[in-house]
């Protein structure tokens, strides 16, 4: 073994060693909990545990509430993605723009949301969402709409913790927003607007095809953020009203750790992960036709 | 005299980004006043934004054990503050010992299988953390260390984001420094500790500041491995207090402030170094 190649395993065998310990050894595990019905009779006793097959994933597939959460998941991700990515791209170009002074201390400040605790934010977003005496149904009041129910109304509960996440997370996006629209070249800028083209001709055919890559890898990783959500509705709404903003996580968290079915919460953890890898997989095929990638 | 059209364009645009900043700050604005107010203040409309007067109550409730007809009463706020500040510190600072030599190992010390374990670390970076935590959390409950600062630190340890973010800050130092000092003969340990740490000092930082946030803000994990009321982090400690005093509006906003001030102070401080680390992620150059 030579000098260097000795060093070299000095400097990763400790993070490599907990790595295979807290990350790769549980995730192996993961799959084989998930074929077995490890519950608190388990828990208490090994020999308790039976091996069920493809038991859990039956049952999942059975389970109304399963599909209820899969169902809330999908419109989180399908309403969020769209709403986050948007908002972001507003800020950045807004702030894009040459005209605009102080940039990096507007810059922080709307970062600033993404690095508090979700925790700490959503209790302020509860009260800032209260239908009787929160800002938001004020602010509605004044251009004359009338108060929302925003987290006792099914309806209403996921646009209004979407509103929250946007909120949260919009700052993130932004910056990498910016420093890609900072990348555009600004000779082709100037050449279209030589040519005539409009404001919305030279965002369309000139900023949109140079940024798309750097949109489409922020929506990959919205995706997965979005059917990661746990702790919104967790402090907000503990997965109510009507069940209506019960997540794949949040589902999983109560199958696991308030009824401690371990086994059956493993097949959901296995089904989320599956998601995430699928989305990816589908978004990257999505790029390569465009050759954005 | 008639505006310029760019003096105009430069108006609204300002104007604009001034108003979304402002809209955007208001919940923490929102949420720091009325922690101030006297208790039931904020359920009245319209919401008040103003203390009609400035008050410490609601910090010395939270904040301070108090006897109660003969029993002592307390949130637990003030060891959740002491568990949050010494698990974030642990984490990162062992995170820290433990990712960028190993980041450091994968740019550029030659071993053999490197480029293997490179490509497996990267695909490991699509497994969702939380398919693991269910038998991590049998596991450690075999070995005793549920409900212990250990427990709640060890997963976030296996930092394979953290490896390849100082893998890639490395790759910008030439090979010929290294070799240099390898011919005059300094062992590996000493052209890491003498040369390439110091130039590592500010993406350190970076990555130290996202290790504490990290570690600061997480949630889930602390919320399955402890159960011990005096082991909380703020957030299950305050996810905790909002279910049982979800009315006391003013209450909650204090702790709200208690969780949410620190780290804002510390980005704020560091925010140099946040955002350059943000975009070394995302844009290659």
């Amino acid at each position: 073994m030579t000098r260097q190649s000795r060093a070299a395993w000095l400097f990763t065998a400790p993070v490599l060693a907990i790595i295979a310990l807290v990350f790769v050894l549980p995730t192996v595990l993961a799959l084989g909990l998930s074929v077995t019905d490890y519950s608190i009779y388990a828990l208490a006793d090994w020999s308790n545990l039976r091996f069920v097959g493809l038991g859990n994933f039956v049952d999942l597939l059975t389970t109304p509430l399963f599909w209820r959460a899969l169902g809330n998941t999908a419109l989180f991700a399908g309403l969020g993605v769209p709403m986050a990515i948007g908002a972001s791209l507003a800020a950045a170009l807004l702030l894009h723009d040459t005209t605009i002074w102080w940039k990096p201390l507007w810059r922080v400040a709307l970062f600033a949301p993404y690095v508090t605790s979700v925790v700490a934010t959503a209790i302020v977003w509860r009260f800032l969402l209260n239908t009787r005496f929160g800002l938001i149904n004020y602010a509605l009041g004044l251009i004359g709409i009338g108060p929302v129910d925003w987290l006792g109304d099914p309806h209403a509960s996921i646009p209004a913790i979407l509103i929250f996440v946007t909120w949260k997370i919009f700052g993130y996006n932004m910056i990498v927003f910016v420093a890609a629209l900072s990348a555009v070249p600004q000779d082709l800028m100037e050449a279209a607007r030589l040519d005539g083209a409009s404001r919305w001709g030279r965002f369309r055919h000139v900023t949109l095809p140079a940024i798309g890559p750097t949109l489409l890898l922020a929506a990959v990783m919205s995706v997965a953020g979005f059917l990661q959500l746990f702790a919104e509705p967790y402090v907000m709404t503990m997965g109510g009203p009507a069940q209506s903003t019960v997540t794949v996580l949040y589902f999983m968290f109560d199958e696991g750790f308030k009824w401690w079915n371990l086994g059956q919460a493993s097949a959901v953890a296995l089904i989320l992960f599956i998601l995430i890898l699928g989305v990816t997989i589908v978004q990257t095929r999505i790029g390569r036709r465009y050759e954005w990638l | 005299m008639a505006l310029k059209p760019r003096t105009v364009r430069t108006i609204v645009a300002n104007a604009a980004v001034a108003l979304l900043t402002a809209v955007t700050l208001l919940p923490l604005f929102w949420m720091v006043t009325v922690s101030f107010m006297p208790r039931g203040e904020s359920n009245r409309f319209p919401p008040p934004f103003w203390p009609s007067r400035w008050s410490w109550e609601n910090y010395y409730e939270l904040l301070v054990r108090r006897l109660i007809d003969g029993a002592w009463f307390d949130y637990r706020i003030v060891p959740a503050l002491w568990n949050s500040i010494a698990i974030a510190a642990l984490s990162t600072g062992l995170g820290l010992l433990l990712t960028v030599p190993a980041g450091y190992a994968f740019a550029k010390l030659r071993f053999t299988g490197r480029e293997r374990l490179l490509r497996l670390l990267i695909a490991a970076l699509v497994v969702p953390g939380q398919v693991a935590m269910l038998p991590l959390f049998l596991m450690l409950k075999e070995i005793g260390l549920v409900n212990s600062y250990a427990g709640v630190i060890l997963p976030g340890l296996a930092g394979i984001f953290a490896i390849l973010f100082v893998r890639q800050a490395c790759l910008r130092i030439p090979d010929e420094m290294i070799d240099a000092a390898r011919l005059d003969g300094a062992s590996e340990a000493r052209i890491f500790r003498s040369i390439v740490l110091p130039l590592l000092a500010p993406i350190t930082v970076t990555l130290a500041l996202f290790m504490f946030l990290g570690s600061w803000n997480d949630f889930l994990w602390p919320l399955i491995v402890l159960s011990d009321q005096d082991k909380y982090t703020l957030p299950v400690a305050i996810a905790g207090i909002v279910r049982e005093h979800a009315q006391d509006g003013e209450l909650m906003m204090a702790a709200a402030v208690v969780t949410t001030l620190p780290v804002l102070a510390l980005f704020v401080t560091l925010q140099r170094f946040y955002m350059r680390g943000l975009l070394g992620g995302s844009v290659k150059g």
